[in-house]
């Protein structure tokens, strides 16, 4: 039971933690206005670029990483902010492009069945002290490096946002571009720097699932995780810290098949796949009112 | 620096800008001067290029010819940044605040987007500047949820953050309550007196000659007078403004109507009105009026005072919370924007005519038809467009008013309701759409007129209903009455 | 005119696409010519590719890329298109396999009808959390896609696998339950009658009826629908949704009784998705719809034929339908091509060439939706939550 309950929170915080990174970058993306369903595709890009550059070393995987993300981003960004295309329109071609990209050159690169290659990863990284905690320790003191990297991103995001002018500036750009023009803000160069920030999140989270995680590459590995961060940045009411709990809860409802299969409840697990979306739907629901928390401008180009 | 030691005549100099929009030449020779110490009024009608001069001052519209100087200097403005670095700020009519942000936050956005911002010191930098200028402002309010008269002291305050010592304010009393316009500029007298100097944007003779110090006077782009306000008077601007052949505003028969009007039949009928917006705020209530076929019932009102949720339910649009209402089954409406609620700028002209009563259609559109009566309403109405298929976003704003009015007024309904109809129209725009209200009334329509502007209401309604704080009151047609009921003093 | 434009920007984009796509080959040392020679027999290259391939493969994305244009068209941004195709193929399914002693030779019948009921069910969903609770239609839209998915994931290992619960998969459904073939001999079926035909239908009720005056109302301005119009815009959407969502269940239903013939997971190779290239290709235009929808049909036919011959992974069509929505972005951008494209370009609208009553367009009201990409692979979903 312990040991189910222990594996439960390891668990939650293992899926929550890629969906946290990507999330919270789409957060800075949300702020400033701009709604990146290209999202998807960043965090696919990342988890490919990770295994290219993996080669040369963990370090170099998650460079890898981040460029991909980035790259991807920028090209999200050129079109949407500086072509000012509809950003639905632009991020669904974005995720066609990466899919097509990301199949095309790793069945090009590691053969048409795509050998089951395999990367030594980070593993997990005890943080002393802390990681003994009963149960709370080890789930969230004994992760990857990357879930420290969450831990310490969402603070800064939020002081970013709400202590400091800049953070100040890109909100405005959010919610009223004209406003944010007069006080002498350029809405395009915040909107750029803000999509390139979530491009290096989200190849950070994609890379992780690579390098900390699996230790090997699929087709299609994202697997709707872009998404679902753009669902946790709603669910967290746009702010770091709620993204950053909406994320862990996320992931505490996709683990909940280690706890159940614990305690002997056998139910068929595409019902704990469905699960988390079926509650972010409810949650969302449950949020009535939101749309005045949402910043005013998303999605306008 | 021109001759040191003493102190500039001039703080901010326009001399001879000129300024065209494609073909039309909004700026010809026009020229100010705002000396230190100073509150100037630069007055025009609708269209004289006010605002446009003044955009070119705050650097937002670089001019073609004529020379910009600051403390006697020529400079360049390249940009609002430009003008703000040189102590020029303006405040427009529709402001510039976020909305979802605190006063306090609204002012550190404005003064600066670098380094830290802390909510503890933003805030009492807000109430310094208050002080200086000497009124009131809640630092730690949401922007959304400020007043006009409020927001307007935000987008002042921002100014002042940003060290302007020149303050240009488009049609700044426009939104304001005649006491509230009494205090702001009872405010710009005190900036001023510090040594800067305060623009006011107005189109309001006895408001400039009331408060300003200096007049100037633009007609079509070019300074046709510029002196002292104790050196003037009223009729010298009146010939300034208008020319020597000024644009009567319409006759009124008034008194010979009166009589008749009586015993018409009532067409809109509200009793005890309640009404709530889509916030759940309640913004007016126990509002009682009639409107008779035959007559123009004025409303007016400071911003806000519930005029705009009172003349959606009198048009049918939105339902009372509670009270009964009696209304025709067909009655025109007329909104505030005309972009966002009247018209559908990619559709075509004859669509846009088919969007009246497209909630209650059924079955198939019949476009020839539909098109046939667009060609009508055009000729009748005088529309300046380039055919029935012309996209809505082809016809200037006045044209596009005076489609919607048309389409409104078409087949008759036996009520019509209005919201600012010609807000932002030129004169000849303005004196069109007030005669096809006046020739509907004559027709026996019940007309429901609000305007921001007091004294268009006064020139065209029959009787007078103002709104104060979700009530109405009904007063008789005067100015110094009317003005008194929207600040709520019976 | 300006259909001979649009036609022509078209072509002129996919011919930049492909040629970017052979070069692309080239450079990564492939066989480019054979590839494209390859693409194009396995399209257009016979009689059989054509029937058999690229008809059968344009039918399910002509009719979810009417589900998406008409959506778009409202201003309601249906990403959903996938999730109600698979609740058509799952319901049509259920109806074969259970129903078919019952309805006899009207089974195929009614099998589509259930299927679009449950595809307007399932956007449904979508409706109401937006109309009740204010949910953006993206977000929900896309978390329907994969309850949907997990959905018949169950079912295939659940209550309609086959009978010796080895496969994930349906058993195969009764003859009565299948849909004729349209030609002999090949496999085009009666499903793509029904899809030439939505095509004109839903052009005709959106540009001459009171209701798709309404539609287009409220996507191009629902504040000036309601004040102006007094259209009921929540009604409006309501509407949209469901005819929306009952194409795109159409189209799965079709694709289950006339293609697969038996339920599994991977039913739709992403139809839903790729629908929203179809549909803005089109300029959101219905008839244009017919076209992009036969072009994307072509290319994904020609993909998998790519792949057989010049070894050339069929991922790649991706890729190439990409670089067409992005070339006709740019394109919009810079010619300011139909007054839609050019507002989902953010060009703005103004002097574009539609002729007068069918000026209708994308939505520029609700703002803040997506696409996906490929539906992930469900063992790839096993192990993220492992």
């Amino acid at each position: 039971m312990m040991g189910g309950a222990e594996e439960f929170l390891a668990a939650a915080v293992r899926t929550g933690t890629p969906l946290a990174l990507a999330a919270l970058g789409e957060t800075v993306v949300e702020r400033a206005g701009v709604i990146n369903i290209g999202l998807e595709g960043i965090v696919l890009a990342g988890a490919f670029g990770g295994l290219l550059a993996a080669g040369s070393g963990l370090v170099a995987g998650f460079a890898g990483a981040v460029v991909a993300g980035v790259v991807v981003a920028a090209l999200f960004a050129l079109f949407a902010v500086s072509m000012r295309a509809d950003q639905i329109i632009t991020g669904v071609a974005v995720n066609l492009l990466v899919v097509g990209l990301t199949g095309a050159l790793y069945r090009g690169i590691y053969g048409a069945t795509g050998a089951a290659l395999t990367i030594p990863t980070t593993g997990t990284l005890p943080i002393p002290l802390l990681s003994r905690i009963p149960l709370a320790g080890p789930a969230l003191f004994d992760q990857a490096p990357p879930t420290y990297m969450a831990y310490c991103v969402a603070p800064l995001l939020a002081w970013w946002l709400y202590r400091t002018r800049s953070g100040l500036a890109l909100r405005a750009v959010g919610e009223r571009p004209d406003a944010a023009r007069a006080a002498g803000v350029a809405p395009a160069s915040v909107r750029w720097m803000a999509i390139l920030i979530g491009g290096v999140l989200g190849g950070v989270g994609g890379g992780m699932l690579v390098l900390s995680q699996a230790g090997t590459f699929a087709e299609g590995m994202s697997a709707g995780r872009g998404f679902i961060a753009i669902a946790i940045v709603a669910l967290g009411r746009w702010h770091p810290l709620g993204v950053l709990a909406a994320a862990l809860l996320f992931g505490a409802a996709s683990a909940l098949q280690f706890l159940f299969q614990a305690m002997g409840w056998a139910l068929p697990y595409q019902l704990f796949l469905a699960l988390p979306y079926v509650l972010t739907l409810l949650a969302l629901a449950g949020l009535a009112g939101r749309r005045a928390v949402a910043p005013a401008a998303l999605g306008q180009p | 620096m021109t001759s040191p030691g003493t102190a500039p005549t001039t703080l901010l100099a326009l001399e001879d800008i000129a300024k065209h929009f494609g073909r039309v030449q909004a700026l010809a020779d026009a020229s100010l001067r705002a000396r230190p110490g100073t509150v100037h009024a630069l007055l025009g009608e609708n269209g004289a290029g006010k605002t446009t001069l003044m955009r070119v001052a705050f650097g937002e519209l670089r001019p073609d010819s004529g020379t910009i100087r600051v403390d006697g200097n020529p400079v360049q403005l390249a940009s609002p940044a430009d003008a703000l670095a040189r102590g020029i700020g303006m405040v427009h009519q529709h402001f510039t605040a976020v909305p979802a942000m605190t006063v306090a936050e609204n002012v550190a956005l404005a003064s600066g987007t670098r380094g830290r911002f802390r909510p503890a010191e933003a805030r009492s930098r807000v109430m310094e500047l208050c002080e200086e200028v000497g009124f009131t402002l809640d630092p730690g309010a949401i922007a959304a949820e400020l007043s006009v008269g409020m927001q307007q002291r935000l987008e002042i305050v921002k100014a002042l953050a940003r060290g302007a010592r020149v303050l240009i304010l488009d049609e700044p009393t426009a939104v304001l309550a005649p006491a509230e316009a009494e205090d702001l500029l009872a405010m710009l007298r005190r900036f001023a007196s510090r040594g800067n100097a305060a623009v006011i944007i107005t189109h309001k003779l006895h408001e400039a000659l009331s408060v300003a110090d200096d007049i100037t006077v633009l007609r079509h782009g070019r300074t046709t007078h510029t002196a002292p306000a104790a050196d003037t008077d009223a009729e010298q601007l009146t010939v300034a403004m208008l020319g020597e052949s000024g644009v009567a505003t319409p006759q009124r028969d008034r008194d010979e109507r009166e009589a008749g009007v009586d015993a018409r039949e009532v067409v809109i009928d509200a009793r005890d009105l309640v009404l709530t917006d889509d916030r759940g705020v309640t913004r007016a209530r126990g509002v009682t009026l009639g409107v008779r076929a035959g007559e123009i019932l004025g409303v007016a009102g400071v911003e806000g005072a519930g005029q705009h949720e009172l003349l959606r339910a009198l048009a049918g649009r939105v339902q009372p919370t509670s009270g009964s209402l009696r209304i025709p089954d067909r009655i025109g409406f007329v909104p505030a924007d005309r972009h966002r609620d009247a018209l559908v700028l990619d559709f075509t002209l004859a669509e846009n005519v088919a969007l009246a009563g497209a909630g209650a259609a059924r079955g198939r559109m019949h476009w020839p038809a539909i098109e046939r009566r667009t060609g009508e309403l055009l000729a009748r109405y005088g529309i300046v467009a380039s055919g029935v298929r012309a996209l809505g976003s082809s016809l200037s704003g006045g044209n596009q008013q005076k489609l919607v009015l048309a389409r409104e007024l078409d087949g008759a309904p036996r009520a019509l309701v209005a919201e600012n109809p010609t807000r932002g129209l030129d004169i000849a725009a303005t004196a069109a759409l007030q005669r096809h209200l006046l020739e509907a009334r004559d027709a026996g329509m019940a007309i429901v007129l609000y305007s921001s502007d007091l004294d268009e209401v006064l020139a065209l309604a029959d009787r007078l209903v103002v709104m104060f704080e979700g009530r109405a009151t009904e007063v008789p047609l005067d100015r110094e009455a009317a003005g008194r009921a929207m600040l709520g003093a019976a | 005119m300006s259909w001979l434009r649009r036609v022509a920007t078209v072509a002129l984009v996919s011919l930049l696409a492909l040629g970017a796509l052979w070069l692309a080959l080239r450079l990564a040392g492939l066989d480019a010519t054979r590839a494209l020679v390859a693409l194009w027999d396995g399209s257009f290259g016979s009689g059989y590719a054509l029937t058999s391939s690229t008809l059968v493969r344009a039918t399910p994305l002509i009719l979810t890329g009417l589900a998406v244009a008409i959506a778009f068209r409202a201003g309601v941004w249906n990403i959903g298109a996938e999730g109600q195709l698979l609740t058509g193929a799952a319901t049509a399914a259920a109806v074969g396999l259970f129903a078919t002693p019952a309805f006899g030779a009207l089974t195929v019948v009614v099998a589509l009808a259930v299927g679009a009921l449950a595809g307007a069910l399932w956007a449904w969903i979508a409706a109401y959390l937006r109309n009740r609770f204010g949910v953006l239609e993206v977000i929900s839209t896309i978390m329907l896609n994969f309850v949907a998915l997990y959905a018949v994931g169950y079912l295939v290992r659940g209550p309609l696998q086959e009978p010796t619960h080895i496969y994930p998969q349906s058993e195969p459904l009764p003859v009565l339950a299948q849909l004729p073939r349209l030609i002999e001999g090949s496999r085009l079926h009666w499903g793509f009658v029904v899809a030439v035909v939505a095509a004109p239908v839903v052009w005709w009720v959106l540009r001459y009826t009171a209701a798709g005056f309404r539609v287009r109302a409220v996507g191009q301005n629902p504040s000036a629908a309601r004040v102006a119009g007094m259209v009921d815009v929540q009604r409006t959407t309501m509407g949209v949704f469901l005819v929306s969502g009952a194409l795109a269940g159409l189209a799965g239903a079709i694709e289950l009784t006339g293609v697969t013939f038996a339920l599994y997971e991977n039913v739709s190779p992403g139809y839903g998705y790729t629908a929203i290239a179809v549909a803005l290709l089109a300029g959101l235009d219905p008839l244009g719809v017919l076209a992009t929808g036969l072009l994307f049909g072509a290319l994904e036919a020609g993909a998998l034929s790519m792949q057989r011959e010049a070894a050339v992974p069929a991922v790649v069509v991706n890729v190439v339908e990409a670089l067409l929505v992005l070339l006709i972005l740019a394109v919009a951008r810079w010619r300011g091509g139909s007054a839609i494209l050019a507002r989902l370009a953010g060009s703005g609208s103004g002097a574009s060439g539609d002729d007068s009553t069918k000026a209708g367009g994308g939505g520029a009201a609700g703002r803040g939706k997506a696409r996906p990409g490929a539906p992930p692979a469900s063992g790839t979903h096993a192990e993220a939550a492992g």
